[in-house]
């Protein structure tokens, strides 16, 4: 083979005008500064707020769209006659059973298929599959099996989550680095205890994160079972306020599922980063 | 017969599936207490030969004999150090460091602690012992690796390209440094690497592996002496194993 000698006599490369300097705010990953920062934040919740406000006002059909300030009055009306704090306990409760027993059954299960091969070929095909069974069509055999009281509820919310949450800690054990691993049993440790002592402390962060993401579902399949069948609970607040048309206290409803949500995901969040401080 | 303390391969072979032969027939006698450079180009197998010697994977022909005995699996007895990032994230320095002391169960823990203190001194880790994996240099953590495995006192220790990734003037420091670990604890070292320079000032002896398949082409001992410094790098016997080295290197690496 040989190689060329001399470089041909090509015409210049076309040439661009040199790119402009963009601020910071509209520059890939930039730092902007803390003030900058604050006022974007404040901004995300009132802009749709005040959109809110003026739609509503603008409507002037509270059966329609009523006022944040009306939605709230609801709220504490609600809350005053004890039926808020009865809904809410009845949709938390269901969310413990429900997904708590799904973390108890997904997160050994996730653990073994992401740590042994032949847990991984006997398990992922079949939950791969499953996961793709909308869970909220599973409602009506629910109930046609076990009932209308509180196990179809608690059993839709286990769906919803088990498969995902099963998944998704499986891949986060497979993150484990096999070097980590392999120089494990170079310091003497039996398989078992790399499962312990190395598996489970390096994947705990990941679980947690997972668990944060599939929380919001939970939360988010506690109202669907609540609005198919039930006679208590947020998603039965919601259902009874529409079959009055008190749109007030639908939207107080709403309020109270969003900031539930929200305290669910921050209380993980600051575990997730008590627990992995060494990410 | 082996003596004791001495490593032996026995015509170790390494076949993987698919046909691709990554070591062939390698016959080697490591005595105890001495110091072997293992170097070679990729594909020469290098990492494959220690991982066997570990005890992580089996070979496909052929015994390693560890005081005569058979190896048959990873044992506290041989310790591995990889190029990086093996330490333990989520554990301090000196969490890393007492991780294969904790799973003795009649270590008290005053030894396990008397112990790790002394590694960590060894290794210059002491005021860093609180410290997590994130906060250190590269440097840092391989010294973190290497303070760890010596803490279970292993009759071997298995260097694998252990300052790869290293900046030159640590890399430096840290071959100085192992070369004290050796004289102060009389452990028997194996290290490989590409690096020729660094086989031949660690090593007392360096083998050379040819490529596809990686086999034994030369075993030369260092005539060096024990005592060793930087300044050994520039000693004419230094610079003339080094060039002999590197040609036979060059020499029996598989035109890539």
């Amino acid at each position: 083979m040989t190689r060329p000698t001399v470089r041909p006599g090509w015409s210049a490369l076309p040439q661009r005008r040199p790119p402009r300097r963009r601020p910071a705010i509209a520059a890939l990953r930039v730092p902007i500064s803390r003030r900058a920062g604050a006022v974007l934040a404040v901004a995300s919740i009132a802009v749709p707020l005040v959109a809110w406000w003026i739609a509503a006002v603008a409507i002037s059909d509270p059966q329609t769209l009523p006022t944040p300030v009306a939605a709230i009055r609801a709220g504490v009306e609600l809350a005053r006659s004890g039926a808020l704090l009865t809904d809410t306990w009845a949709s938390v409760r269901r969310v413990l059973l429900g997904f708590g027993l799904a973390i108890a059954l997904s997160v050994p299960l996730g653990l073994l298929m992401g740590s042994f091969r032949a847990g991984w070929s006997l398990f992922e095909p079949v939950i791969g599959l499953l996961r793709y069974l909308p869970a909220a069509s599973f409602m009506p055999l629910l109930i046609a099996w076990l009932g209308l009281e509180e196990a179809p509820k608690v059993m839709l919310i286990f769906l919803a989550t088990f498969f995902f949450n099963t998944l998704m800690t499986a891949d986060v054990v497979r993150g484990v680095p096999m070097n980590l691993i392999d120089v494990s049993y170079t310091l003497g440790a039996r398989t078992g205890e790399v499962v312990r002592k190395v598996i489970i402390p390096h994947s705990l962060p990941g679980m947690i994160d997972a668990i944060r993401v599939n929380a919001a579902a939970a939360w988010g399949f506690v109202v669907v079972a609540e609005l198919i069948a039930s006679d208590s609970g947020l998603g039965y607040r919601i259902n009874r306020a529409a079959r009055f048309r008190h749109t007030d206290d639908m939207f107080a409803a709403l309020i109270v599922i969003g900031l539930i949500g929200f305290a669910i995901d921050i209380m993980l969040r600051v575990t997730r980063d008590r627990v992995g401080r060494w990410v | 017969m082996s003596g004791r303390g001495a490593l032996e391969l026995v015509d170790v072979g390494k076949r993987y599936e698919g046909g691709v032969t990554a070591l062939d027939r390698i016959s080697l006698r490591v005595e105890r207490g001495s110091f072997v450079s293992i170097v070679g180009a990729s594909g020469s197998g290098k990492s494959t030969l220690l991982s066997l010697i570990a005890g992580l994977s089996a070979p496909t022909s052929g015994t390693v004999l560890l005081d005569g005995h058979p190896v048959t699996g990873a044992g506290p007895d041989r310790g591995l150090i990889f190029q990086q990032g093996a330490v333990y994230p989520f554990r301090t320095v000196e969490r890393n460091v007492a991780f294969g002391l904790e799973l003795l169960p009649r270590l008290s823990r005053a030894e396990r602690r008397t112990r790790v203190d002394w590694y960590l001194a060894e290794t210059g880790l002491t005021t860093l012992r609180k410290a997590l994996p994130r906060q250190l240099s590269g440097g840092q953590r391989q010294r973190v690796a290497i303070a760890r495995a010596l803490a279970c006192e292993p009759e071997v220790l298995l260097l694998d390209e252990p300052f790869g990734a290293l900046d030159v003037q640590t890399k430096e420091d840290m071959q100085v440094l192992i070369r004290q670990i050796w004289a102060d604890t009389h452990i028997t070292a194996v290290i490989v690497t590409h690096d020729v320079e660094e086989a031949v000032f660690l090593g007392q002896r360096v083998v050379v592996l040819g490529s596809h398949p990686g086999r034994i082409v030369a075993d030369l001992p260092v005539p060096l002496g024990d005592d060793r410094d930087l300044s050994t790098k520039r000693l004419p016997e230094f610079l003339a194993l080094r060039a002999q080295v590197e040609d036979l290197v060059r020499a029996f690496h598989a035109a890539a």
